[in-house]
């Protein structure tokens, strides 16, 4: 810093013309815009804001000015600097985003490469259709019914109206559990619930009971010894086989999509009378007279059997606890091992129980 | 039941113009559902042809053969040079049969044809030094009836009656076909063409003419019989038929008909009986009446009996089996099968007709316990019209007559009668209440008389008695279904009920669709196995002598004797699906199954058996539950390879034991159960590197890396891990609702501290310990451990990282020193001190 000027009164320093001032400002705005990096900037920076640039040392000189010229030349450095600093803080910002942009592209990566080191889990698609119908079911007010798969041969048959010598009981091929005094089988279906529910609940009933059954079939491409139902039975007043095809038809629209309905066909159940097979619309050609004959789903028919169903035998009601005079009710019930195979077109039953990942894994958490 | 279709026609009057494709539509809308519609199997080109020459050609093995040129119309080929006769457009067959001449009009099988009475294809052959193009048909090789003028020759139509060359398949209806009907439980009578045909009539409505209904001369006992078990043989007769011609064949109508049932012929006597169980349902056996002695008698088997039945096959009988029995002892299993020792041989002249009415569950059970199944016990297990025996034996008789040369000998043993059925009275609005379709009175009335019932009605009741072959008419809801069947089920409207309003799905049913998805995070691909294992699947597994999951649920009745029972350990499901992904090339598998094991309750009473007429009481229901063995499910895991596949950023990371213990943890944590892990020893587990999972004491599960062996016997890589829990206690653990959020907002200090303790300390012992030294202790998580040089011989290192942090207030540094002291001081104890 140079001393106080008291050897002369100079009324005019040439650092501080106003023409000089501007020049040094200009220069330093050209030299700021002319930085082409942060580290350029900050050499522009210690040139013409610095302690030893121009616009500092002209500061400095203010001292020496006289008291009435103090003024306007402080103001005159002031703007000039005050043009610099600003000038530095945007280019600054913008060297700084541009330096930013660069690194980010330099960051680049390609994003093809794959993200499947984890495993990835699936649900069996039995497990799924069968949350799938229990939904369906809870959505139209119903509940979800369960039961023991080892279970009394009382509960499986006799109270079903399939007493001892019940020709349906060759129908089904039973597994008896040893000994056979302790009477005693594996569910050959899932009415037993449909018992239990009676035996433990008063009317009105309305459930549906997914789970599994069991058969002596050997395994091979279209049978198991183990497959799943699900059976439905309401007890109420005033039911009639035309809730039961109205209950039939939601469920069939809401597995399959809209337009998929259902027709009866008689047959005979012991636990049911009337007693009917039950066809769904085939859901791939939907019986159009242009597309069943041709059709691989249905096989020409137009209709897929879908299940047993009826009205519930009053022998039935009476062994279970119900006041038949009262109350009636229906009762059905489909395979749903056939809906996944059918629909997906699994030629071979047995991969639903190989444990092969690659059959489940296709399915993933949902159908 | 294959039902001939030409006979269905004749029994039920059924009009031509219904095809044979609509008729069987109507069946099953009828309940008697087609199973499929059987063809004759006769395809051509199977022509009429004229023989325009014929040269008998005289052979070296003494016959002659005839040289024919036959016209077969478009089918002639254009020249024939070598065929007897002017050359011309025609074909040239040898036939060995003479019942024919110039002129005549036969059946020409040319090459390309096939003939199931045959079996093979007829093709171009060349036979007794000429090409022969084709065949001349007989009778039978075109699996006609014989009659008069071509009994074992050929076939020659009438002159006139058709051109060569038009389609002889359809010229004599050997297109005829069958339909194969399945025949429900309730529907007995519906294994007999009268049944049938009723059925048919009625859904046609068209009047019906019962075969069964015959006129007869009875005239006294034609054999002595004894019954002395009338509750299983109500009804029983007997009736003779002498002098009949053992050397007569059965008439090839017959036998066509039989063949296309399904049954063999086998000789006139017997084909008659196989005719008349078809046409009318009722079984019926012939005694060769010169080898019977003795009274016919009706009685049970004593302990001991022995019977050789007609499929040779020599029965030790029991004692709850129907004998037909005559002084010799056994004589036939009544309603199932006869004996050999009275069966119609080449030399029966004399025959006992027997018709009778069985019980049908003791016949079901005979046939049960000598695993037989007859024709005649198929229907006599159902349940034959009790009125038909007379009428039956009646026609026996006849067709023996008219085809046997026999002579009914007058009289009919009748032992027992038909009690008629008990009436059913409905009200008249039923039919329409149970099936929501409008069905007026007059169309219930006409639909029951249609099946045979007699009805009465004042108008609001309907009281209807089955017939003698209804046995499934007995409750309201049966003539329901009748009525229903007659309007039709297509009828039954579409409504939807509306439910009382349902609770949703259970808790129990929530958690373990929570679980599932929890498993589907991890990372597990979930399987489905069979529940069926045996002592070498547990062998597999290591599973010691005594350990309870030995004493398994046994079957009577296992598909495979290696799989005696059902699993107590979905560990063998897992193991066997992990080493079938193995073997398919699979090498980073991890799978999980929810379900049910199996555990027989030692003492476990047998379940009882109730009737049916009541309700049981709560005891009853109770003691049927007791009878079964706990059935719960559980969840079970396996992994092998990678849990994190080798890749472009890390390396792979195998999955370990701690994999396998972190699956059981997450799966509680999803719960909100607080399950306590602690080391442990079980198979099929690496001794040192298996945990329990223990909830409030009591152990639920196990996890962990499978023995070496385990590995070894499955074939699958070692080192792979796996795991199981009791899902039930699990979920019955479940709070009804979990933990509230409970944090504070105040800055937290963040403390570490390297602990040498014993390395036979548990580590979640000294964590559990940090935990709650301190109130100040939010968190604490072990992140590493360390052996070696640094530590002594026999200690570890463990690392905690420790969040402290107050609900009220900024720690200050005398909070922080004084939590971390109150943690070092916790875990001495333990033995445990600051590295």
């Amino acid at each position: 810093m140079s001393a106080p000027n008291s050897d002369f009164d100079p009324v005019e320093v040439t650092a501080l013309r106003a023409d000089e001032v501007e020049r040094v400002r200009d220069e330093a705005i050209a030299a700021i815009a002319a930085a082409d990096s942060l580290a350029a900037l900050k050499q522009a920076r210690i040139d013409h804001v610095g302690d030893r640039s121009p616009l500092a040392l002209a500061n400095r000189e203010i001292g020496a000015l006289p008291p009435q010229a103090r003024k306007d030349a402080g103001r005159r450095v002031g703007q000039a600097k005050g043009a610099v600093t600003q000038a530095l803080a945007a280019r600054t910002a913008e060297l700084e985003a541009l330096e930013e942009q660069r690194r980010l592209v330099e960051e680049t990566v390609d994003v093809t490469l794959p993200t499947d080191a984890d495993l990835v889990g699936a649900r069996h698609p039995i497990t799924t259709i069968q949350e799938h119908v229990a939904d369906i079911f809870v959505a139209m007010g119903w509940e979800i019914a369960e039961g023991p798969e080892v279970e009394a041969e009382w509960l499986n048959f006799d109270a079903l109206n399939l007493g001892p010598d019940h020709p349906a009981r060759t129908m089904q091929d039973t597994f008896w559990v040893t000994p056979e005094r302790a009477a005693l089988v594996l569910r050959t279906h899932t009415s037993p619930v449909q018992a239990r529910t009676m035996l433990t609940r008063t009317p009105p009933i309305y459930i549906a009971c997914p789970g599994r059954v069991f058969r002596t079939d050997e395994p091979d491409a279209t049978h198991a010894p183990v497959f799943h139902q699900v059976e439905g039975l309401a007890i109420d007043e005033g039911l009639s086989m035309a809730h039961l095809k109205g209950t039939l038809d939601h469920l069939a629209a809401a597995i399959y999509g809209p337009g998929i309905t259902t027709r009866f066909r008689p047959s005979y159940f012991p636990f049911t009378e009337p007693s009917a097979e039950v066809d769904l619309l085939c859901y791939v050609c939907q019986g159009a007279p242009d597309a069943v004959a041709d059709c691989g789903t249905c096989r020409g028919e137009g209709w897929i059997e879908w299940g047993g169903c009826g009205v519930v035998n009053p022998r039935v009601l009476v062994a279970c606890g119900v006041d038949p005079e009262r109350y009636s009710g229906f009762a059905f019930g489909m395979g749903l091992d056939r809906t996944i195979t059918s629909r997906y077109d699994i030629a071979d039953l047995r991969d639903l129980w190989d444990g092969d990942v690659r059959f489940t894994a296709p399915f993933g958490v949902g159908l | 039941m294959k039902v001939p279709v030409s006979w269905l026609r004749e029994v039920a009057g059924l009009p031509a113009d219904v095809t044979t494709e609509a008729l069987a539509a109507r069946l099953t809308e009828f309940d008697l559902k087609l199973e499929e519609i059987i063809g004759s199997g006769i395809t051509g080109p199977l022509v009429v042809g004229q023989v325009l020459e014929l040269v008998g050609e005289p052979q070296k093995n003494g016959k002659t053969i005839n040289w024919c040129r036959l016209d077969v119309g478009s089918h002639n080929e254009p020249s024939v040079p070598d065929a007897p006769g002017e050359d011309r457009p025609s074909r040239g067959i040898v036939c060995g049969a003479h019942n024919f001449g110039v002129g005549d009009l036969v059946v020409v099988s040319l090459p390309g044809t096939h003939l199931p009475a045959l079996g093979f294809e007829i093709g171009s052959r060349t036979t007794y030094g000429h090409v022969s193009d084709g065949m001349i048909c007989s009778t039978r090789e075109l699996g006609l009836p014989d009659d008069e003028t071509s009994v074992d020759g050929i076939l020659v139509l009438a002159a006139d009656s058709a051109q060569p060359g038009d389609d002889a398949i359809a010229l004599l209806a050997l297109d005829e076909e069958v339909l194969d009907l399945e025949v429900n439980p309730d529907r007995a009578y519906a294994l007999s063409l009268r049944g049938v045909g009723r059925d048919t009539a009625l859904a046609y409505g068209l009047p019906f003419t019962d075969p069964a209904d015959l006129p007869d001369e009875t005239d006294g006992p034609a054999y002595p019989v004894r019954v002395e078990d009338p509750q299983a043989c109500p009804v029983f007769t007997a009736r003779v038929v002498t002098g009949i011609d053992p050397t007569r064949p059965s008439p090839g109508w017959m036998v066509r008909r039989l063949e296309q049932a399904g049954m063999r012929s086998i000789s006139l006597a017997v084909d008659v009986s196989n005719y008349v169980m078809l046409e009318l349902g009722q079984p019926t056996h012939a005694y060769d009446r010169a080898k019977l002695t003795g009274d016919i008698v009706v009685r049970r088997a004593t302990d001991g009996e022995r019977l050789v039945t007609l499929d040779d096959a020599d029965r030790v009988l029991d004692p709850a089996d129907l004998l037909i029995c005559d002084d010799s002892g056994p004589i036939g299993l009544a309603g199932v099968m006869g004996g050999a020792s009275t069966e119609i041989d080449a030399d029966t002249i004399d025959v006992v007709i027997e018709a009778a009415h069985f019980d049908p569950p003791t016949i079901f059970r005979s046939g049960r316990r000598h695993r037989l199944t007859s024709e005649a016990g198929k229907r006599n297990e159902r349940g034959v019209d009790p009125a038909l025996p007379a009428g039956a034996s009646r026609r026996v008789a006849e067709l023996l007559a008219e085809l046997g040369g026999g002579v009914i000998e007058p009289g009919l043993t009748v032992v027992g009668e038909f009690a008629p059925r008990r009436p059913v009275t409905i009200p008249a609005s039923l039919p329409s209440r149970v099936t929501g379709v409008d069905i007026a009175p007059e169309t219930v009335v006409a639909a029951l008389e249609g099946n045979g019932c007699s009805v009465e009605t004042d108008g609001f009741t309907i009281t209807a008695t089955a017939p003698g072959w209804r046995f499934d008419l007995a409750d309201p809801y049966d003539l329901v279904e009748e009525a229903l069947r007659v309007v039709g089920y297509d009828q039954v409207p579409s409504v939807l009920p509306t439910a009382s309003g349902g609770r949703g799905l259970t808790r129990s049913q929530q958690l373990q669709r929570r679980v599932g998805h929890v498993l589907a995070g991890l990372g597990l691909t979930e399987v489905k196995t069979f529940p069926f294992a045996g002592p070498a699947d547990l062998d597999r597994l290591g599973i010691e002598p005594d350990d309870e999951r030995r004493r398994q649920v046994l079957l009577e009745n296992p598909l495979s004797t290696e799989e005696p029972g059902l699993t107590t350990t979905l560990l063998v499901g897992m193991l066997r699906a992990l080493s079938l992904n193995i073997g398919r090339g699979h090498e980073d598998v991890a799978i999980s199954e929810i379900g049910r094991v199996f555990r027989p309750r030692p003492d476990a009473p047998d379940a009882p058996i109730y009737g049916v007429e009541r309700r049981p009481s709560a005891e009853e229901l109770a003691a049927l539950d007791a009878a079964l063995p706990a059935q719960p499910f559980t969840v079970a895991w396996a992994l092998t390879g990678d849990r994190r596949r080798r890749s472009w950023d890390a390396p792979g990371r195998p999955a370990t034991w701690a994999d396998a213990i972190a699956v059981g943890r997450r799966v509680a944590d999803a719960l909100h159960v607080h399950l306590e892990v602690q080391q442990a020893e079980l198979a099929p587990f690496h001794p040192g590197r298996c945990a329990a999972f223990v909830l409030d004491g009591r152990v639920i599960g196990h996890a962990g890396e499978l023995h070496p062996n385990v590995c070894t016997a499955h074939t699958v890589p070692e080192r792979s891990v796996a795991g199981e829990i009791d899902l039930d206690a699990l979920i019955a653990a479940a709070p009804a609702i979990g933990p509230r959020p409970d944090f504070s907002v105040f800055p937290v200090a963040k403390e570490d501290l390297a602990l040498v303790v014993d390395r036979t300390v548990p580590a979640e012992q000294v964590r559990a310990r940090l935990v709650d030294a301190d109130p100040l202790v939010e968190s604490v998580r072990l992140f590493d451990v360390y052996e070696g040089d640094q530590v002594p011989a026999g200690k570890r290192s463990l690392a905690f990282s420790l969040r402290l942090r107050a609900a009220d207030r900024t720690l200050e540094d005398a909070d922080i020193k004084a939590a971390r002291q109150a943690a070092v001081a916790a875990v001495e104890p333990l033995g445990a001190a600051l590295r």
